[in-house]
């Protein structure tokens, strides 16, 4: 026993020299995505900032009656973003909002290409599926540490570790969808003469893509749930407040900015929802 | 002419060919080679041809490589050795070797499918999966609407041009999954089981408007069926399967009388014999009529008097009876009660049952002119107690 402990295997060790070299031989790499993101970031979030916020709202209740023509809907989103402008959040909301849905955009446009090849290769997804899996369980604050070194304090670094903790909902659920394709469907396909591009965006992906959107939804939950998180790496937002609520013992920011993100949360939920999605439960 | 020709065709699944095919050679089951290499024998040494405008029924329990085979012709199953000659124009495509492009255009232009499932892509409306293959053809968005129409308009569906697949009943999808196949202008149409999941009317529904269609179109249909009532009924031609093989291949007439083996035997034994049974098949021939006086007995007090082989009257013991004759297309109930009636010995089973119904009296069968036999009620029994249908009562 005694033996056993003293011959450490230096694991942690590893991941240190490995996390060292990486930032003593590509630091300027890191350093580039790390400007390239946050400079994204920021302005969009200034962009939005810019305009007076009852015309953003205007905007966004146009586009949510195009996507789902639900009175109820607008009446809720309206009321919840004026319950934020009013407690004074509107700023976080807006900073929140596009973390969550950069990381989202991040997260979609490499999982689902990675999804789609692990279904055609099940090779692929046996070597996957292990590391998703590890993505997922290991405690977010692990890997918060090497991403704060590569990238330095703000958005980035929170947005990094968002899409390495969101980004195993689309890869699974495009991978489910494409793989469960009917066989009928990719046989019809075939025999009626499609390629193997137009095998894939005529019939797989058409039939995947209930499951795709799940994945999507659940992609922009996940996000969600990582804002807090994000803020202890100096990403603002609204788990800035939680966080500060927290180290001052303030009982009334701590529900505000609680009261915030379920707002957030909810509405995000409710527009994400296919109108046939709402149908079947 | 042949339109698709298949040749000593092995189809196997699985990863060991170089230790399957000589197995298959040596003459091992399937059971065997199944155990002895892992691999599955789908089809082993089919030779089939089908003509154009031809009905080819593929007939077999599941399990026994219909589909399997059907599957071959357009290339969704890879055939492990032999040909599978399909027609291109002047030229036959051997689908086996031939590559990614030729087979593209021979899924495109030539050969198109039905599906058991009805394979309709749920989130097309009716029209756009109808569209579906001729998007592959390369037309334009409006032609292939326009020309998907037409298609609805044939098979009855034009009010449901906007819906979505799951708003209709089967019957009506596959309806929608014939017009997909009949949009693509294929000589070849290859049908998988294609009205198993109907219901019974809707099924014998189905199989009417593809023989009204097909009288039109004259394709070249490769049917799969477990069903040899549907096979007799569509069929112009029938290939038995039972474990991967081929074991009798013929007119329908011709399988239901003479089954190759004990298997076909019990495949043909429960057909309903008014469907399939023609006049020659039924008839007592005039050597085995009692003769008294050059006149034949063909009932009690009936005698036939012929003239150099041709019919001169029936005579019972006093005068002569009344006689008429009928070819297909006249109406059986005009026929006059106690008439002996004389029809071509074609004729089918059901007619002649029926003319005996109408008329009761024996029916007497000509082939060119000639007499050639009679149909009385014994005949008939002995049809409908399926004993033709037996191999020792036969031969």
């Amino acid at each position: 026993m005694d033996w056993l402990t003293d011959n450490k295997i230096p694991l942690g060790a590893w991941m240190e020299s490995f996390i060292d070299w990486l930032v003593g031989s590509a630091s300027g790499f890191f350093d580039l995505i790390s400007f390239v993101l946050e400079t994204m970031i920021t302005s969009m979030v200034d962009s939005i900032m810019w305009a007076p916020p009852l015309a953003v709202i205007a905007i966004v209740l146009v586009g949510v009656w195009f996507l789902h023509h639900s009175i109820g809907l607008l009446v809720f989103i309206t009321a919840s973003l004026l319950l934020i402008i009013n407690m004074g959040y509107w700023e976080e909301t807006v900073q929140t909002l596009v973390l969550v849905i950069s990381a989202t955009a991040f997260s979609v446009l490499i999982g689902i290409p990675i999804g789609i090849a692990a279904a055609h290769r099940s090779w692929l997804y046996t070597i996957l599926r292990p590391i998703l899996d590890l993505m997922q369980t290991i405690p977010t604050f692990v890997y918060l540490i090497p991403t704060l070194i590569l990238f330095g304090l703000g958005y980035v670094p929170g947005l990094i570790s968002t899409v390495i903790f969101a980004i195993a909902a689309p890869i699974r659920l495009t991978y489910l969808g494409v793989s469960k394709v009917p066989s009928e469907l990719l046989e019809a396909g075939l025999a009626f003469g499609c390629t193997k591009s137009k095998l894939l965006y005529k019939v797989e992906l058409p039939a995947a893509m209930p499951s795709i959107m799940a994945g999507i939804t659940q992609c922009i939950m996940l996000s969600l749930s990582m804002v807090v998180v994000a803020a202890l790496v100096g990403a603002d937002g609204l788990g800035k407040p939680v966080i500060r609520a927290l180290n001052t013992v303030n009982i009334s920011q701590g529900f505000e900015a609680g009261i915030a993100i379920v707002l957030v949360a909810i509405m995000l939920d409710r527009i994400c929802k296919t109108p046939s999605m709402r149908k079947e439960g | 002419m042949a339109v698709v020709k298949i040749e000593h065709l092995d189809i196997v699944f699985g990863n060991n060919l170089a230790k399957t095919l000589p197995l298959m050679d040596k003459g091992h089951s399937r059971d065997e080679i199944l155990g002895m290499s892992g691999d599955v024998v789908g089809v082993q040494d089919a030779n089939i041809e089908v003509n154009e405008g031809e009905i080819c029924v593929l007939m077999g329990l599941s399990g026994s490589g219909k589909s399997t085979l059907l599957r071959a012709v357009n290339g969704l199953n890879k055939v492990a050795r032999g040909r599978c000659l399909v027609k291109d124009g002047s030229d036959m495509v051997d689908m086996a070797t031939c590559d990614e492009k030729t087979l593209r255009h021979m899924r495109t232009n030539r050969v198109s499918m039905v599906f058991q499932s009805f394979a309709l892509m749920p989130w097309l409306t009716v029209l756009e999966n109808v569209a579906f293959g001729l998007e592959m053809q390369g037309m334009a968005l409006k032609d292939r609407l326009a020309k998907a129409k037409e298609q609805l308009d044939m098979v009855g569906l034009t009010q449901w041009a906007d819906k979505k697949p799951d708003e209709l009943s089967g019957g009506m999808r596959q309806r929608v999954g014939l017009a997909r196949a009949f949009a693509m202008d294929t000589d070849v149409l290859l049908m998988d089981e294609p009205f198993s999941a109907l219901d019974p009317l809707i099924r014998s529904q189905l199989q009417d408007e593809l023989i009204e269609l097909q009288k039109r179109l004259n394709k070249t249909i490769i049917f799969v069926s477990h069903d040899l009532d549907e096979a007799l009924k569509i069929g112009t031609k029938i290939a038995i399967m039972e474990s991967a093989r081929i074991i009798q291949q013929g007119a329908p007439e011709q399988i239901v009388l003479n089954p190759a083996t004990e298997y076909v035997e019990k495949f043909v034994a429960h057909t309903n014999p008014l469907n399939v049974l023609c006049g020659s098949a039924l008839m007592t021939p005039l050597a085995e009529l009692p003769k008294k006086e050059a006149r034949f007995n063909v009932g009690e007090n009936l005698w036939l008097a012929l003239d150099a082989g041709q019919f001169q009257g029936v005579y019972n013991s006093e005068e002569e009876v009344a006689s008429a004759q009928w070819a297909p297309g006249m109406r059986i109930e005009d026929m006059p009660a106690n008439t002996v009636v004389r029809v071509d010995e074609t004729i089918n089973m059901r007619d002649a049952v029926e003319i005996r119904y109408h008329t009761n009296r024996p029916i007497v069968l000509e082939n060119d002119g000639q007499c050639v036999g009679i149909l009385s009620d014994h005949n008939f029994y002995h049809a409908l107690l399926g004993k033709h249908f037996s191999r020792t009562e036969t031969q």
